[in-house]
């Protein structure tokens, strides 16, 4: 993902020279590599300091430029919250703010690392935008879509090595609605970010072994989150499940639960989150989705049954 | 056209009118910072009227941010007295229906970025300039800010970066009155002032004037070298002008009655500093 952001944000930047790249000594890809060396002034490294980092883009933007602010997801917006909301979004400014490694991706390096409460904190700030693609192509377009949004945004990427989800996706990226990435008529998964790639392995697994036609929608924006989509897919199946890596408040699952509340939705509702624990155990990223409680296994019985 | 020469005289002559109408308002309305606005109100006033560029157009001229956004009444006679802001505005300040603040808030004439959280607007200021620079536009950018918030890392984070990257367009003015909420400054953590030194280890250019003698504010940042940030340390009294409210804690907030008011005022008149 964080190549498909790279690049994506290569592309922009070439043709922008609004644009500029803030880190906080972190840096992205290849695509950024090249960035550096053909615009070094709008490459700005400001060292091991996230205040700076944050409150420099919000300066930048109020003079006109388009700023990114770049580093690992819990130093762009934990360490900084207070320019990410005062500079940022009090302000109401331009300033894009990418997080890599949303959730637990960093899963030797420990909560230290872990942006598990990133999208309850974006959301419930005025003003922002949250974006969470599912792969590196989800990635590419909500990087240029983010150029349209005129206040702040929060942009949650995974790490790297994503696979392609999205290549024969039914329906094609719209900016802030719902994108049905794998056709079903029983079943609806609804995720985001690098997670729905467990969630598209389930839902083959769901057909395949249960003849239960599984959907795996992609909800990419958060916020703002497009109510009328869900409303429309909680009516449209008998089953749908949210799937996501972060905590389990704030972020899409208690959502999805107040719409259809809202909306009288009859159908089954079942939601999957980390667990609110910081957690101390390490190895690959499926190994803490397991000990948060995001075993596939587990929840391909559990959906089952439940769409049984 | 050549720039008048700086008359101190009159800036010191508006500073005492702006005291007497700070005081006026503080009687319409209780969450006014009085002594932070009058410690700071000469390094105001002397921006405005001796240092900065000012052209009406926000996109040429000299930028000032007050980052110690709890002396915005300073900020704001300033700008009422330069047509900026409607006189109306100052008579409702903190009243419904009307848009001045406590704190000053971005989008509001006159006002380049919202401030009241301390801390962040060196920061800011550092992302313009770099801005400005980058952009080729040539204008200065005042920041003024005070002894207290140098307390918060994002200052030092801000001091830290902005030699490196070149910056030189900026200049931030520190109110050395001493005080913060609790008490003096410099008994609250004495091991951390005084700051000279330390803010020229940090690669910027560092003059400590009288920061209620207009002359010596002008003449010491017009004598810039403009090779480095420049941060000018004026050291002034909180309260100033006001006897009962010089350096006394309980006046960083407070707003006199109608018999400290008949007092202040009448001190204020005498107050020629």
């Amino acid at each position: 993902m964080r190549n498909a952001f790279a690049n994506a944000f290569y592309d922009l930047a070439k043709n922008d020279r609004r644009i500029c790249l803030v880190v906080a000594d972190i840096t992205a890809a290849a695509g950024v590599a090249s960035f550096q060396k053909e615009s070094p002034e709008r490459f700005i490294n400001v060292g091991v300091a996230e205040q700076i980092m944050v409150g420099m883009c919000a300066g930048l933007a109020l003079r006109g430029m388009v700023p990114f602010a770049y580093t690992i997801a819990t130093f762009t917006i934990y360490r900084p919250f207070e320019q990410v909301r005062l500079d940022c979004c009090y302000q109401n400014l331009p300033v894009k703010l990418v997080g890599v490694g949303g959730g637990v991706n960093y899963s030797t390096l420990g909560s230290t690392h872990h942006a598990q409460e990133d999208v309850a904190l974006m959301s419930a700030i005025p003003h922002m935008t949250v974006l969470a693609p599912c792969d590196p192509a989800e990635s590419a377009a909500v990087t240029k879509a983010s150029m349209g949004v005129t206040g702040p945004v929060y942009l949650r990427l995974g790490k790297a090595g994503e696979p392609d989800l999205t290549a024969a996706a039914p329906e094609p990226f719209q900016f802030g609605k719902v994108r049905c990435i794998r056709g079903g008529t029983d079943v609806c998964f609804l995720t985001y970010g690098p997670i729905t790639k467990m969630a598209c392995e389930l839902a083959a697994k769901l057909e395949r072994e249960k003849n239960l036609s599984t959907a795996v929608v992609s909800v990419h924006s958060l916020k703002p989150l497009d109510e009328p989509g869900i409303r429309a897919l909680l009516a449209k199946f008998k089953t749908v499940v949210v799937l996501e890596e972060h905590a389990p408040f704030g972020g899409l699952g208690p959502q999805v639960k107040a719409i259809a509340w809202d909306s009288g939705a009859r159908c089954r509702l079942r939601t999957y989150s980390l667990k609110d624990e910081f957690i101390h155990v390490y190895g690959s990223h499926y190994d803490l989705l397991k000990a948060h409680g995001l075993d596939p296994a587990v929840i391909f019985q559990e959906v089952a049954e439940l769409a049984g | 056209m050549a720039t008048p020469p700086f008359d101190a005289a009159a800036v010191q002559a508006r500073c005492q009118r702006y005291r007497r109408r700070i005081l006026d308002i503080s009687q319409t309305v209780g969450a006014l910072h009085i002594a932070p606005s009058f410690s700071c109100l000469e390094l105001v006033a002397t921006s405005y009227f001796g240092l900065m560029h000012r052209t009406g157009d926000p996109e040429t001229e000299d930028t000032f941010v007050l980052s110690k956004g709890h002396g915005s009444p300073a900020q704001y006679v300033v700008l009422e007295e330069l047509g900026v802001i409607p006189s109306a505005w100052l008579e409702n300040f903190c009243r419904p229906g009307f848009p001045l603040a406590t704190h000053p808030d971005y989008g509001t004439p006159g006002i380049a970025a919202s401030t009241g959280s301390l801390g962040h607007g060196l920061g800011l200021a550092v992302g313009m300039a770099y801005a400005d620079k980058l952009n080729a536009k040539a204008r200065d950018i005042f920041v003024v800010m005070s002894d207290g918030e140098l307390q918060e890392g994002s200052v030092w984070e801000a001091l830290m970066v902005a030699p490196s990257f070149g910056i030189t367009r900026l200049v931030a003015l520190v109110d050395l009155n001493d005080f913060q909420s609790l008490g003096q400054t410099s008994k609250t953590l004495p091991n951390f002032y005084p700051m000279l030194d330390k803010l020229r280890a940090f690669g910027w250019e560092c003059v400590e004037v009288d920061g209620h003698n207009p002359q010596a504010i002008h003449d010491a940042v017009k004598a810039r070298s403009g090779t480095k940030p420049f941060v000018l340390l004026g050291r002034t009294t909180k309260g100033k002008g006001v006897s009962y409210m010089e350096n006394v804690p309980i006046w960083h907030y407070r707003a006199p009655n109608a018999e400290e008011y008949q007092i202040a005022i009448k001190e204020v008149e005498g107050c020629n500093p």
